[in-house]
């Protein structure tokens, strides 16, 4: 049973003492401003043994998370999808699920709300399970407070606001139903994100009911100062941020700009492999009955006539399953990466805004000389701030790369079991067919030899 | 008084036919195994003493019937003796050019010289059912290519029939390249054929047709439908399925120029790809092989013309016969109102009589004369009638049995043919995507 949900994430640091090793290093990594955090790691680092015992009990949960969610797919993939460790089998102590999703219609619109259930351990949290319901906009307020607080990690992508190409309409099922898968990849690489997994904000959207995630929106920033940094932001990184950039950054860029491309091109021509193979299911759904039909007009072919239509539909069943698994796995995929070449370019940004700021002052410096004690403070605490921002960038980038690489593995490799599945379902036809013909053949020149 | 109703068609044997028809149905291909009955040397196939090849098209450019320059294909057949003592010496190959329409001039000789027989059809004049990789010029080497197959698959069908193959216009086909023209014209065979088969939709009340003939028409176009239809769908699922694989070799690309920036899963993208290139090009051949089976499909969908032709003619023959009959009653019926005198039918004759007085003895006389010497001549005339629906209907209905034997087999054939095609795609797809999965995973 507990081999089911556990799936070996990239290779942990070696000399690591434990699972606790990793959320450790990066709660450390996040400075003074992430105290009671730290602690929280520590804490969890120290029972290690138990937290080992709760998540075999966790384990047996996970089935019943599953029959409380049954629009949640139960199969292997997506199971390896849901679950999967990216810091360590042992970690896991929060499961998130979303599902359910449900229109409501007031005088003012129509919105959808989706049910977010948590299943969780760890002692912050006053209960053990929470449900609640939230939507999109909600997503969107916890996206933007997670990048306020850390604008140097890389957030996970949300889903578009809305489709525009093509007739998916903003309501239809499909439209829901991959939104909803994408929430629910949102909340759970965020459970996974050593820094972002005891975000407060992160809790609240997890645990709160209506009314008091309503209220607590309102604190905070408002909108107007969030631009104003954006504003600033962009302004700075125009300036000059780059002359002082460090080369791993400089590295970083352009890799995005290649990466970027070329998983654009994969989604476009995924998307395209898609379409034709729609086409060639449409055609050949058509192309079986003919057969059949012409069977009705023979006598001696007609078992072989109806052998073949009989063939062609199963190859066409199989050509659906074939479909169904690229829409499952390979497009979703490949369409967060697209979304996260976005993200991570907006990353590097505002590494290189909070550089520029550093810049700014350091040349302002060279010409006062008289303030020079007060700018030093200044320029003290920027350069930490600096060196803080490239070092959670530096490693939250290395663990994007792993899980990158991870989920192009495992999805490509799914998409050739995919194929594989489906020609070797198509061979056992066939083959059938043809056993089932050769041996007719000999029945009837064996009929032929008599006089 | 003889009957004067068409005989419907029966089964009494006639001695010549019978011995024909024993003989065993050929393969195209000559490999059938020795019937029991020994042939004479008459009636031994043409394709078991003769190898034909159509071994070459070649593009020539020449004046045409109005002197204008024209370009066409001209193929070229080889002709060998086969020696069956083996003496190990091989006969020397023969050959000489012809080009499309002289083949068509040949089949229509045939259509019209043996309307009993299901003449086998040529392969298509222009390209048809094409999908959006074939073109549809008659130029296009592949065409021309297939097309030499086709003429050649005619021409070893026509020497593997046990009557056409005796035929002198088809041996001088194959050997004598000058003055065959002529030679086919002075047969007078266009002066034979009757328009009236042509005229495919005009209906002719026939009203005792020998129902097999009907049932073999009705299945005739049941085939083409069912052909026609079977082609054009597989012509699509071609298109898409080509639209598919190539689609798959874009992956190849990208994933080539994705490995340059990456370390770790740089070779697994890199080889990868190149098994995305390798799956991409392996459409090409699955597709062509393909080609071959609808080519099979498609010669009996031209098949089912010859099959309607000889259907037609025994319903013109039927046609006519009864014309014949119902002439000879009516000439009858005059005969007998003259001799007796009594209007047993409205006859104008009859009423311009009674109004102008009746004939003299003499001038009835002269007339029953006549007719009974043309009711005489009518009665031959409906006998051998008679006699040559008979004989046509058995020797066509011979013909049509052996015609089903080899189709029920060529297409069982191309049936497997086509299952042994799938598994060879099947085994090809199984290949590729598992050397992927191993590069992929190596990622």
């Amino acid at each position: 049973m507990e081999a089911e949900g556990r799936v070996p994430g990239p290779p942990l640091p070696a000399g690591g003492e434990g699972p606790g090793a990793d959320s450790h290093l990066a709660a450390g990594v996040l400075g003074t401003a992430q105290g009671p955090l730290l602690a929280a790691a520590e804490v969890l680092a120290l029972d290690d043994e138990e937290d080992d015992l709760e998540v075999f009990s966790k384990d047996t949960s996970l089935a019943e998370v599953n029959s409380f969610s049954p629009s949640v797919p139960i199969s292997p993939s997506s199971m390896i999808n849901q679950y999967k460790f990216e810091d360590g089998p042992e970690l896991r102590d929060l499961f998130i699920t979303v599902d359910d999703p449900e229109s409501h219609i007031t005088a003012i619109e129509t919105f959808i709300t989706y049910r977010v259930v948590t299943k969780t351990t760890r002692g912050e949290f006053d209960s053990s399970e929470y449900e609640v319901r939230r939507r999109y906009q909600d997503f969107l307020w916890l996206k933007s407070k997670l990048e306020e607080a850390h604008p140097t990690l890389i957030i996970p992508p949300l889903p578009e606001k809305f489709i525009m190409k093509g007739m998916v309409e903003r309501f239809s099922d499909e439209f829901i139903e991959t939104r909803r898968k994408a929430l629910h990849k949102f909340l759970n690489r965020i459970a996974d994100h050593p820094t972002l997994t005891f975000n407060e904000d992160f809790k609240i959207f997890l645990t709160a009911q209506a009314w008091e995630l309503s209220s607590h929106k309102k604190q905070g920033p408002g909108l107007l100062s969030r631009m104003g940094q954006t504003v600033r932001a962009v302004a700075s990184s125009v300036r000059g941020a780059v002359k002082n950039r460090p080369e791993m950054f400089t590295e970083m860029n352009n890799y995005m700009e290649t990466f970027s491309q070329k998983i654009n091109l994969l989604d476009k021509i995924a998307h395209r492999i898609y379409k034709e193979e729609r086409e060639y299911f449409n055609e050949m759904k058509e192309y079986g009955p003919i057969h059949t039909l012409w069977s009705a007009s023979e006598e001696d072919i007609a078992e072989s006539l109806k052998g073949i239509a009989g063939c062609i539909d199963r190859c066409c069943r199989a050509t659906e399953r074939r479909m169904a698994g690229l829409s499952e796995h390979l497009l979703p995929i490949l369409h967060e990466y697209v979304l996260y070449t976005e993200i991570l370019v907006g990353v590097l940004k505002r590494r290189d805004q909070i550089q520029g700021e550093l810049d700014s002052k350091v040349d302002a410096l060279a010409n006062k000389k008289t303030e020079k004690d007060l700018f030093s403070e200044e320029i003290g605490k920027l350069e930490d701030k600096v060196e803080r921002a490239n070092n959670a960038l530096k490693a939250d980038w290395d663990r994007w790369k792993q899980n990158m690489q991870w989920d192009m593995r495992s999805t490509f490799t799914n998409v050739a079991e995919n194929n594989l599945r489906y020609y070797e379902e198509c061979l056992a036809t066939w083959e059938s067919f043809l056993a089932s013909q050769t041996t007719d053949l000999h029945v009837d020149e064996d009929s032929e030899d008599r006089p | 008084m003889e009957s004067t109703e068409p005989e419907p068609s029966d089964s009494r044997p006639q001695e010549e036919e019978e011995e024909e028809e024993e003989e065993e149905e050929e393969d195209d291909d000559g490999a059938h195994p020795l019937p029991e009955q020994p042939l004479t040397a008459m009636e031994d196939c043409l394709a078991k003493k003769m190898e034909i090849t159509v071994s070459e098209a070649e593009k020539r450019t020449g004046r045409n019937a109005m002197n204008i320059q024209e370009t066409y294909t001209a193929y070229l057949i080889e002709t060998r003796a086969v020696e069956s003592q083996g003496e190990g010496q091989c006969a020397p190959v023969e050959s000489l050019w012809r080009r499309y329409s002289e083949f068509e001039l040949l089949r229509n000789y045939l259509s019209v010289t043996y309307p009993h027989i299901v003449v086998p059809p040529l392969p298509e004049k222009r390209a048809d059912f094409v999908w959006h990789k074939l073109s549809a010029d008659n130029m296009d080497p592949d065409f021309v290519e297939r097309r030499r197959i086709g003429l050649e698959n005619f021409l070893l069908r026509v020497a593997s029939h046990p009557v056409l193959c005796q035929d002198k216009i088809f041996y001088a086909f194959l050997m004598q390249e000058g003055g065959w023209k002529e030679m086919v014209n002075e047969t007078g065979f266009q002066l034979k054929a009757d328009s009236r088969l042509k005229a495919l939709n005009a209906t002719f009340r026939v009203k005792n047709p020998d129902k097999r003939f009907t049932e073999l028409k009705h299945y005739s176009d049941e085939l083409q439908s069912v052909i026609s239809h079977l082609l054009r769908v597989r012509a699509r699922v071609a298109d898409r399925l080509y639209g598919v694989y190539k689609v798959h070799g874009n992956y190849g690309r990208v994933f080539s120029e994705w490995s340059a920036i990456e370390k770790e899963m740089g070779d697994g993208l890199q080889s990868a790809g190149h098994h995305m290139d390798v799956y991409a090009a392996s459409i090409d051949d699955i597709l062509e092989e393909e080609e071959h089976y609808a080519d099979q499909l498609k010669e009996y969908l031209f098949y089912a013309e010859a099959l309607r032709a000889v259907c037609r003619k025994h319903e013109l023959m039927q046609y006519d016969l009864e014309m014949a009959a119902q002439d000879l009653t009516s000439k009858k019926q005059q005969c007998e109102e003259l001799a007796t005198g009594t209007v047993r039918t409205f006859s104008l004759k009859g009423m311009t009589s009674k109004l102008f007085g009746q004939e003299t003895p003499e001038q009835r006389e002269a007339k029953i004369k006549i007719l009974e010497e043309q009711i005489q001549e009518g009665e031959e005339q409906l006998k051998s009638k008679n006699l040559e629906g008979r004989d046509f209907v058995k020797s066509a209905w011979a013909d049509i049995e052996r015609f089903k034997e080899q189709k029920n087999h060529d297409l069982k054939e191309a049936l497997i043919s086509y299952a042994v095609m799938q598994i060879s795609m099947c085994k090809k797809g199984i290949q590729v995507w598992t050397n992927a999965k191993e590069c992929f995973s190596k990622m």
